[in-house]
């Protein structure tokens, strides 16, 4: 069979930039507390990032709890229910989603994954992680304060989220938006390494177009968040002067509680337009580095290169310049003017195109694929069915008309979790079971991962199916308790306390997870290098898992891109991408090595003698 | 025709010129930008960022300044002064301007000197350029005085109308303010350690940049214009208008 290698090249420039210094520090504070190791810094955010997730977690058990079996318990009152809703989705996007798939993820895998020693700056990358420390204890700091944390809704809008009657009005607020805007501070001086990093510090020989899209998911969703944050950034800080100044940048002249407040004049709509500004992107930056770590996972599991790479950057690129276009489908409720309801929704069903683009060639890379049904791959094709599901539903709402009515609803409720948590959450499992034995050199148990995998799975879709139908019957969302509600039947309390019983199985399997990484952390079996026979530079570390550096004394020179699964007539079904032409081919088995080889035209393909690649 | 880059490890990279030139390096290995260190990569993006920051505020601005019913207050009456019995609008706002924007020349000045590793004229330069930074603080504080003592205006209400001109004026002056201060304070340590030599001898470190390198002045000074460009939008919609 002849060999048919996608983009190889048996030529790889020199080195343009001379490597930096790093600092080797020696003490254990210096290299695991203050370390400015992008390994150990993503290992940093992400155990933050979990620790936080599952107090948001147990918090929306309790909100389950009260929503299945109402007036039982007699701790969560009206006010502390809005107070864990708060906190639950603000938790779970900004302090989880982001800071573990960027945070985390990112620091651990772009200067793996392009070939460089670390991050550009890792001093500023370093003190990125410790603001964001900073602004997590600020936000668990508005637990214990007086009123407790903000009841305002994750939305946070003005007036109500200030005005005496919300929860948390006085400090919960300010320590919310204090957190937000350092949470940012501290982001953007993560955010800036990423995305230089990927620009300026790839390895020789790792062009753009050869990037795992792991990294284009990760690299374009920081990009997003440089250019979204700002405007939550703003809306923060003009909502701290309206709190605690007495401004009025969002506040109109109103009535609360029978008296006149001082208040006068100020734009309520402005913030949900800065928000969403924000919050429209933010739902890419959560879901673009899914998209490229389930690329990813599927290729390397189905043994097949990746359906349509070139397809699928543009789309990453083509989703992330459309998410700058839709944000106002938010606020379709709010009197908007219907011809911008029309323009964005236009631009909204337009994101779809890209979108199921990605959706198509996911699917067909495991069409007629060799299938390893290892766990990470599991929880890659469960996040292809929520995902599905989750989108199609957006189309519903992305319409003005279906909107309207469904607004409110726990159809939303049950549209996004499927979109934008239990998808993004099902491949954060699926890369830590994946990246999981290159960070600690063992593999997590399986038979404990395919327990979590399938009840968490199956769980996901006995809490949030049933939802959609609650929202059709007009169950509202955010309501601490029906009440008197005519037009509800009473079986929707029936299926309230199934989707509760459901969330709480599925609440309490998670501590299967967490106990499996500490079990395997000592038990798990060792992994080796390259436990999963996969192509890209983070498995091709010398050592595992990969000391400070990364890649021994020389980085790795790269002479292909990253999906050569399965290639017809290589001795192995991957070619690691900085594997030199001539070492893989059956015809060439009996030729003199490569760099015995002549050098020959760049259009016939054969390789050229290699220079500075030991 | 071809032009040639000098790449970090002093070999020259063939170039082509135009369009071309800008396909073949983001198609290359390595680096998008070519000739560009990672500093001043990281700087253009963080500008781009703040960009939207002061948009932000802009835009908010212009928002609430529709949305208010109140009366808005004629800027040149308020920002005039008094000089010789006569009053002349705008007049500390022009000095100010015009004392940030000869900043952004000062800055020019050791941009260029700092390549020619001219290091006395590069210190000179610089702590010229902070001093003017911080003169147009110094007025800013004036000014900021003068309304906040003699007009009365507070950030939630004043005497001459809405109350949006007051909480609009500070929080975006006093952004774009806390910019300036912090860009004199690094104009300052990078002089420091362009007069000691840091530039030449230090082994990479906080604000060097490469060996023998004096790219981390240019660097310092993007940043020092695009705080002066952001002046000249505040100057537009906030005085002219």
């Amino acid at each position: 069979m002849t060999y048919v290698a996608h983009d190889e090249s048996a030529f790889v420039p020199p080195f343009e930039v001379e490597e930096p210094e790093l600092y080797h520090p020696k003490t254990f504070i210096g290299k695991y507390i203050w370390s400015q190791d992008a390994k150990v810094i993503a290992v940093q955010y992400s155990i933050t990032a979990i620790a936080v997730g599952l107090v948001a977690l147990v918090l929306s058990g309790i909100m389950r709890l009260q929503l299945g079996f109402p007036h039982v318990f007699s701790f969560i009152t009206p006010s502390t229910y809005l107070q864990y809703v708060t906190m639950h989705g603000m938790i779970m996007v900004i302090y989880l989603l982001t800071a573990l798939f960027l945070g985390g993820f990112g620091n651990y895998l772009i200067p793996l994954m392009v070939g460089a020693r670390d991050m550009v700056f890792p001093y500023v990358n370093m003190v990125s992680y410790w603001v964001y420390l900073f602004a997590v204890l600020l936000l668990m700091a508005s637990f214990f304060v007086p009123g407790g944390p903000t009841g305002a809704g994750w939305t946070l809008y003005p007036p109500q989220a200030i005005l005496d009657g919300t929860p948390g009005a006085s400090w919960g607020i300010i320590l919310m938006l204090v957190s937000l805007a350092f949470f940012i501070i501290g982001f953007t001086m993560g955010g800036l390494n990423y995305v230089v990093t990927v620009l300026q510090a790839r390895t020789r020989g790792m062009t753009m177009m050869r990037l795992p899209l792991t990294i284009w998911g990760i690299f374009m969703a920081t990009i997003l968040a440089l250019l979204a944050f700002p405007a939550l950034f703003v809306s923060a800080i003009m909502m701290t002067l309206d709190q605690a100044l007495g401004t009025s940048f969002f506040m109109p002249a109103l009535v609360s509680k029978g008296q006149q407040l001082a208040y006068n004049g100020g734009s309520p709509i402005l913030f949900q337009h800065l928000f969403w500004f924000f919050g429209h992107p933010e739902v890419y930056i959560v879901a673009l580095p899914a998209f490229g770590i389930v690329s990813d996972l599927i290729s390397v599991n189905a043994r097949k290169n990746i359906f349509g790479y070139r397809m699928m950057v543009w789309a990453i690129l083509a989703i992330g310049g459309l998410s700058f276009m839709v944000w106002a489908h938010h606020m379709y409720v709010s009197g908007m003017n219907p011809y911008f309801g029309f323009f964005f929704a236009t631009t909204t069903l337009i994101i779809a195109v890209p979108t199921a683009l990605k959706v198509y060639n996911w699917v067909l890379t495991l069409w007629r694929g060799d299938i390893h049904l290892t766990v990470p791959m599991l929880f890659a094709i469960g996040f292809i069915f929520t995902f599905i599901n989750g989108g199609l539903t957006g189309l519903f709402l992305g319409n003005v008309p279906v909107d309207i009515p469904l607004s409110g609803t726990m159809f939303v409720v049950a549209h996004f979790h499927m979109v934008m948590a239990v998808s993004p959450i099902l491949v954060v499992f699926g890369a830590i079971y994946h990246w999981y034995p290159k960070v600690t050199g063992r593999m997590l148990n399986d038979t404990m991962g395919k327990f979590h995998f399938w009840v968490t799975f199956l769980g996901t879709y006995a809490i949030y199916y049933p939802m959609h139908y609650l929202g059709f019957l007009g169950v509202p969302r955010r309501y601490y308790a029906m009440g008197n509600t005519v037009f509800i039947p009473e079986s929707a309390q029936t299926l309230n306390e199934a989707i509760t019983i459901a969330a709480l199985i599925v609440g309490a399997v998670q501590v299967v997870f967490i106990y499996n990484l500490f079990w395997s952390y000592f038990n798990g079996k060792p992994s080796g290098p390259n436990p999963w026979r996969a192509t890209t530079l983070e498995w091709q570390t010398p050592e595992t898992p990969p000391k400070h550096g990364n890649f021994g004394p020389t980085l790795p020179a790269v002479y292909r891109w990253a999906y050569d699964y399965s290639v017809p007539g290589a001795t192995e079904d991957f070619i690691p991408q900085n594997q030199p032409p001539g070492k893989w081919a059956k015809g060439l088995e009996d030729k003199p090595d490569a760099s015995e080889l002549g050098p020959l035209d760049s259009t016939s393909g054969i390789p050229k003698p290699l220079t500075g690649h030991s | 025709m071809s032009q040639s880059a000098l790449t970090g490890t002093g070999e020259t990279l063939p170039r082509s010129p135009g369009m071309q030139g800008v396909v073949a390096d983001w198609s290359s290995d390595q680096r998008a930008f070519k000739q560009v260190p990672w500093g001043k990569a990281m700087m253009w993006i963080f500008l781009l960022s703040d960009t939207f920051i002061f948009s932000s505020f802009l835009i908010s601005y212009m928002t609430v300044r529709m949305s208010t019913t109140a009366v808005w207050p004629n800027p040149s009456e308020v920002f005039a002064l008094t000089i010789a019995g006569k009053s002349v609008p705008l007049i500390l706002i022009a000095i100010m301007t015009f004392v940030l924007i000869s900043s952004s020349g000062t800055m020019v000045l050791a941009v260029n000197y700092g390549y020619r590793k001219d290091r006395v004229r590069t210190f000179v330069f610089l702590l010229l350029t902070a001093a003017l930074g911080a003169t147009f603080v110094g007025m800013q504080a004036f000014e900021w005085t003068k309304l906040i003592v003699e007009e009365g205006v507070r950030p939630w209400g004043n005497p001459l109308g809405a109350a949006q001109f007051g909480s609009s004026f500070f929080m975006i002056t006093g952004f774009h303010g806390t910019h300036v201060s912090i860009g004199v304070i690094f104009l300052i340590i990078v002089a420091i350690k362009v007069l000691r030599g840091d530039l030449d001898n230090e082994r990479p470190g906080f604000l060097t940049g490469r060996k023998g390198n004096y790219e981390m002045v240019e660097t310092m000074g993007l940043y020092w214009h695009f705080v002066d460009l952001v002046w000249v939008f505040i100057f537009a919609f906030f005085y002219l208008w």
